[in-house]
């Protein structure tokens, strides 16, 4: 038989103090110009939605902003997002992204590295409930289609 | 634990049929299920069935010569009468299984446009508070055939807003296709004014029971609809299995849905007849163990008495609505007043977000639903993104409508809202 452990003390590890604290003073939130790429991307299963905007300056990731609706997990995680991504090369960013991914996706047995991943380890716990993952990696799939999009762009310019 | 008054039977003797209902969670805590709008549990009465059917007479229906087989036809067939005899429906061939509702809704919207009864032009009504199975079928076959999608809007206290009823069913409606209870906001729906004006113009009506069949007691008969949907896991039977009941006229004038298997009369390599409803609509190997199955969930829900089940309905609807409105910051989206009203209630908590609401309570062993509810343009109606619901069914105690309110009050302490 297979049971999820959900109880209270599991509740901390989901709702680490770090990511309470993004979810209610969210970084860089809200829609800036200039941006080279703006996406929409939503969470079909529970309706959460993020416009976001990337600005490049040369191949560094000079801005990301965003307006998204939904839960403490998909906020925070847009905030850690952009603390984490904005001064970086693309290169870079992609590379925290990947970890930031395999960590989501790693059903809790991925050992996050803070020096990479900072305030992202925080969501740690969220890749033990299987229904937040996507939760988590709304604003980051959204980041990464954007940052694409904006960087073929300046490729071609 | 608080009784309710005039609930004509034990709730607590009712508990004991349900297995699950005594299962513990973590922290072992026990089992608070506030989601039997999204699906029913099950009594005993149905899970032997299945386990009966499997262990001793299983076979494939209606082509098998031998003792099984004939024994898993009789069964299928007699699961037809006795949920044809559930619903009041004047003939048992008027009893089309389907995979669920979503798949009869879009069955009957299928072969609507394909006979040719809506058309370029044409004019479908349907209303702002449909689930999404209720309302996407209707937006393909207004694509498909080039028909014009208009609808009911919604009132701010969640009634269906029938102050336009003559103006949005005109002469150039074919169809109207409605929910009789609404799944996001509880709402029970006037059918027969609608249905009185439809008939005025000659248009069919389509009826979502998803949510009414299980809770209310039904009559398809005097009811004057032309097809009602619903489902039967909701109605403590299996998943898998749906029911489209439609007048018999109707469905032997309608060309096949999917073709296959047990729908045809007869086959050559150039073409094919059909057979007459409802194995017209039925192609495939059905579900046959389901409807074993559903059968057995309408015979426990008559032995309750479909009339109790809408009375504790009622009364435990009644109970949550006075005790969610006490707390602080807590906006039901629906209406308040437990008249006319399904027991399913959608609500907001201020500054916490339904899914962070939906873990916290689940931390706490209560099991409610939050995000949109296949019923996004309701939500949008009332400027919300998504909700928290907690329904009830004919097994809900009070003492589990507390276990909510006391689990939403260590949410907003969590948060800090």
């Amino acid at each position: 038989m297979s049971t999820v452990n959900v109880d209270a003390q599991n509740m901390d590890s989901l709702y680490q103090e770090i990511i309470l604290d993004h979810y209610k003073n969210p970084h860089g939130a809200g829609l800036r110009d200039p941006f080279e790429a703006e996406v929409h991307h939503v969470n079909p299963t529970c309706g959460d939605e993020i416009t976001l905007r990337v600005h490049l300056a040369g191949h560094t990731v000079a801005d990301v902003s965003y307006d998204a609706q939904g839960c403490s997990i998909s906020q925070a995680s847009a905030s850690v997002l952009n603390d984490l991504l904005v001064g970086k090369t693309v290169d870079d960013a992609m590379t925290v992204l990947d970890r930031f991914q395999e960590l989501m996706q790693g059903k809790g047995q991925v050992e996050p590295d803070e020096d990479v991943l900072e305030d992202g380890i925080a969501f740690a716990g969220v890749a033990q409930f299987p229904a937040r993952v996507k939760c988590a990696l709304l604003s980051w799939m959204a980041f990464k289609d954007a940052a694409l999009q904006a960087n073929s762009q300046e490729d071609i310019s | 634990m608080t009784t309710l008054e005039g609930t004509a039977y034990d709730v607590m003797q009712v508990r004991e049929d349900f297995p699950i209902l005594s299962r513990r969670l973590a922290g072992d805590l026990p089992l608070v299920y506030l989601d039997s709008a999204n699906t029913s549990q099950k009594p005993t009465a149905v899970i032997e069935a299945l386990d009966e059917h499997y262990r001793l007479h299983n076979a494939n229906v209606a082509r098998a010569m031998h003792q099984l087989g004939a024994e898993a036809s009789a069964a299928f067939e007699d699961a037809r009468t006795r949920i044809a005899q559930f619903i009041g429906a004047p003939r048992r061939e008027e009893v089309v299984f389907t995979k669920n509702a979503s798949e009869a809704l879009n069955l009957v919207a299928r072969v609507l446009g394909d006979a040719g009864r809506v058309g370029n032009g044409d004019e479908i009504v349907v209303t702002e508070m449909e689930h999404h199975s209720n309302l996407v079928p209707w937006q393909l076959l207004a694509e498909r055939s080039g028909a014009v999608l208009r609808w009911f809007g919604v009132t701010d206290e969640g009634r269906l807003d029938l102050t336009n009823l003559d103006s949005v069913i005109t002469d150039k409606t074919r169809v109207v296709s409605l929910t009789w209870v609404s799944n996001m906001l509880g709402t029970i729906n006037p059918l027969d004014v609608v249905i009185a004006r439809a008939r005025e113009v000659g248009a069919l009506v389509v009826v979502d029971g998803s949510q009414a069949v299980p809770q209310l007691p039904v009559d398809l008969a005097t009811l004057g609809a032309d097809f009602v949907a619903f489902t039967g896991h909701k109605m403590v039977g299996p998943t898998g299995i749906g029911v489209l009941w439609g007048r018999y006229d109707l469905l032997a004038e309608l060309p096949p849905f999917l073709g296959g298997g047990e729908m045809i009369e007869t086959v050559t390599m150039q073409r094919s007849t059909f057979a007459a409803p409802p194995a017209r609509f039925e192609a495939g190997t059905p579900p046959i163990a389901q409807a074993v199955g559903l059968a057995a969930a309408a015979d426990y829900l008559t032995g309750l008495g479909m009339a109790n089940v809408a009375a504790h309905e009622q009364q435990i609807t009644a109970y949550a609505l006075a005790a969610l409105q006490q707390i602080d910051g807590l906006t039901i989206v629906g209406p308040t007043e437990p008249v006319d009203r399904g027991g399913a209630i959608s609500f907001t908590l201020r500054d916490v977000h339904p899914h962070d609401v939906a873990q916290l309570v689940d931390s706490r062993g209560v099991a409610v639903r939050a995000g949109h509810h296949c019923a996004k343009p309701a939500h949008l109606r009332f400027g919300v993104q998504s909700t928290t619901r907690a329904s009830f069914y004919l097994y809900t105690t009070t003492a589990e409508i507390d276990a909510l309110v006391e689990a939403l009050r260590y949410t907003q302490k969590y948060f800090g809202a």
